[in-house]
């Protein structure tokens, strides 16, 4: 009999139990993931084809590829991180390292906190109204890099910030009693061991900057460019409102099903090629740091 | 200076918001000498440590009164600087703190921050210091290592050479061998009693105290109960709590 009222049998039984629930959830889950990237790929595989991914769309959609989708997607998932990864990792570094704790750090933690939850259609209609209008930015690949900059901007922060915090005290402690003042130690100590982590968080950020469909139809999307996009001012074609458009607006919807599964593989494959970079990139950063 | 005490400390109180941490803390201590601070946990002699080079700056709420000398200079006054400060006054923490760096660049970490460029002026830096903590005939080698693929004795030496880099004259050292093994704790006990600076040490292993230190303070409460010789601490001490301490009865 052990001293908290269960008995050795009954014990091995919860635990037991308790593996077998935790264990079946973990398998339902990656047989979802599973489900949703076969049905994924038995549709839209066939659409797939060097054709498709390196031509301009033709014949209302129905032939020819999606390659300024692509182009733009990257555009715009890379631009966003121009602008989500120095005002994140500076608010990160403030919030880490700077603030003390008070009113205002929780206000601004709140705030970020709260950004995270914000639907993304919101921010598409912030971007349509600050950006494409009281900017005068109009509706271009500039728009759509600040719009979803900042609607990536608390996932950069708070990913930054957590790995700010991450780092061993004893570093900062090390390089201030060698003489160091707040900032060197940061520049040169905290910042270079916290860096995996931060450029994790930005990666995935920029995976679900890629994805993003709602914040892109007011301030970026063009259903179809015939050329690359000249400036920060052009319009841009996107793999997601690409999708949207086939699905819904397009004259031959049924017609275009197979490209629409096509984009859709392609846009997923994207995104977790981004997750890969990202784990791959974490990896070989942290090789010979055990702290 | 030269029969002058390196450290100097008068009436220092210190409070940690409302907390008063250290009450009225007076004692001279003697250039290159070892000196131990020992007490129960929480007694101050961390708190007293970290203030002779001004390691308490960063803790919020932290106010102190009274005053603190290092070679005859004031340290809290109106134009001390606490960054120069720590360059003359080392410390090496509890546990080994290399940076996820290379041995060579750990060493190099103060000297580069002072201005230090060249790679030959860098190279006898680096040579200088790791000899000075005994690690230089373990490391010459592999320099270009990472630090933290070390033991960790030699991480807490490599530390102790990252402090002497900078040429301090005073070595504060808190708790340094309590995350070691005992031949570890040996070789770097070995170290202290050889070493040419002033030391100061926290610990809590009185027989450590009692092996390397000249003088010893006893704390108690946030108050200096006892100071002198570290024999006499040990053998006839003049206060009931310092036997009561070092005996064992509580601590």
């Amino acid at each position: 009999m052990f001293p908290f009222g269960f008995t050795l049998r009954e014990r091995e039984i919860r635990g037991a139990l308790a593996l077998t629930i935790i264990r079946a959830l973990g398998l339902g889950f990656l047989g979802l993931m599973a489900a949703l990237v076969a049905y994924l790929v038995w549709r839209g595989l066939g659409a797939i084809s060097w054709e498709f991914l390196s031509q301009y769309p033709r014949e209302s959609m129905t032939a020819g590829g999606i390659w300024p989708a692509i182009v733009g997607t990257l555009w715009l998932a890379v631009g966003s991180m121009a602008v989500a990864i120095p005002l994140g990792f500076g608010t990160a570094i403030y919030l880490a390292e700077y603030a003390r704790p008070g009113p205002l750090l929780t206000v601004i933690r709140l705030g970020v906190n709260n950004l995270a939850g914000v639907p993304s259609v919101v921010f598409g209609l912030f971007g349509l109204a600050i950006f494409v209008g009281f900017f005068g930015f109009g509706r271009s690949l500039l728009s759509g890099c600040l719009t979803l900059g900042v609607l990536t901007l608390p996932t950069v922060t708070a990913a930054a910030e957590e790995a700010l915090r991450q780092t061993p005290a004893s570093f900062r402690e090390a390089a201030l009693a060698l003489g160091a003042n707040r900032w060197q130690a940061i520049r040169q100590v905290i910042l270079p061991a916290a860096l995996p982590g931060m450029l994790t968080g930005a990666i995935l950020a920029l995976g679900r900057a890629a994805g993003e469909t709602a914040p892109i139809i007011f301030t970026a999307s063009a259903a179809l460019t015939l050329a690359p996009p000249e400036s920060m001012f052009s319009e841009v074609m996107a793999l997601p409102t690409h999708i949207f458009n086939l699905a819904t607006n397009g004259t031959r919807i049924a017609a275009t099903r197979p490209q629409q599964f096509g984009t859709c593989l392609a846009l997923l494959t994207l995104v977790l090629g981004l997750s890969l970079v990202a784990l791959i990139l974490r990896a070989r950063l942290r090789k010979g740091r055990k702290w | 200076m030269v029969d002058g005490p390196i450290i100097s400390a008068r009436d220092v109180d210190f409070f940690y918001g409302s907390f008063q941490a250290l009450k009225g803390i007076s004692l001279d201590m003697r250039a290159k000498e070892v000196t131990a601070l020992i007490g129960p946990s929480g007694c101050g002699k961390s708190t007293f440590l970290k203030l002779l080079n001004r390691m308490n700056d960063f803790v919020p709420g932290a106010r102190l009164s009274g005053e603190i000398q290092v070679s005859g200079r004031s340290i809290y006054g109106p134009d001390s600087d606490p960054v120069s400060i720590r360059r003359l006054v080392g410390m090496v923490f509890q546990r080994p703190n290399p940076f996820p760096k290379s041995i060579y660049d750990n060493i190099c970490y103060g000297p580069r921050l002072i201005g230090a460029r060249k790679k030959a002026d860098l190279d006898i830096v680096v040579e200088k210091a790791l000899r000075a903590a005994a690690l230089w005939d373990d490391v010459k080698d592999k320099l270009g290592k990472s630090a933290l693929e070390l033991s960790g004795g030699q991480q807490q030496r490599v530390c102790i050479a990252r402090a002497l880099a900078l040429g301090p004259e005073i070595l504060l050292m808190d708790e340094p061998t309590s995350a070691l093994d005992p031949i570890a704790t040996a070789k770097v006990e070995e170290w202290i009693k050889g070493a040419d600076l002033s030391i100061v040490i926290v610990t809590h292993n009185m027989q450590q105290a009692a092996r390397v230190s000249d003088h010893t303070a006893f704390f108690y409460m946030g108050s200096l109960v006892e100071y002198g010789p570290t024999m006499e601490i040990f053998t006839r001490p003049r206060e009931e709590r310092t036997e009561n301490y070092i005996t064992g009865r509580f601590g």
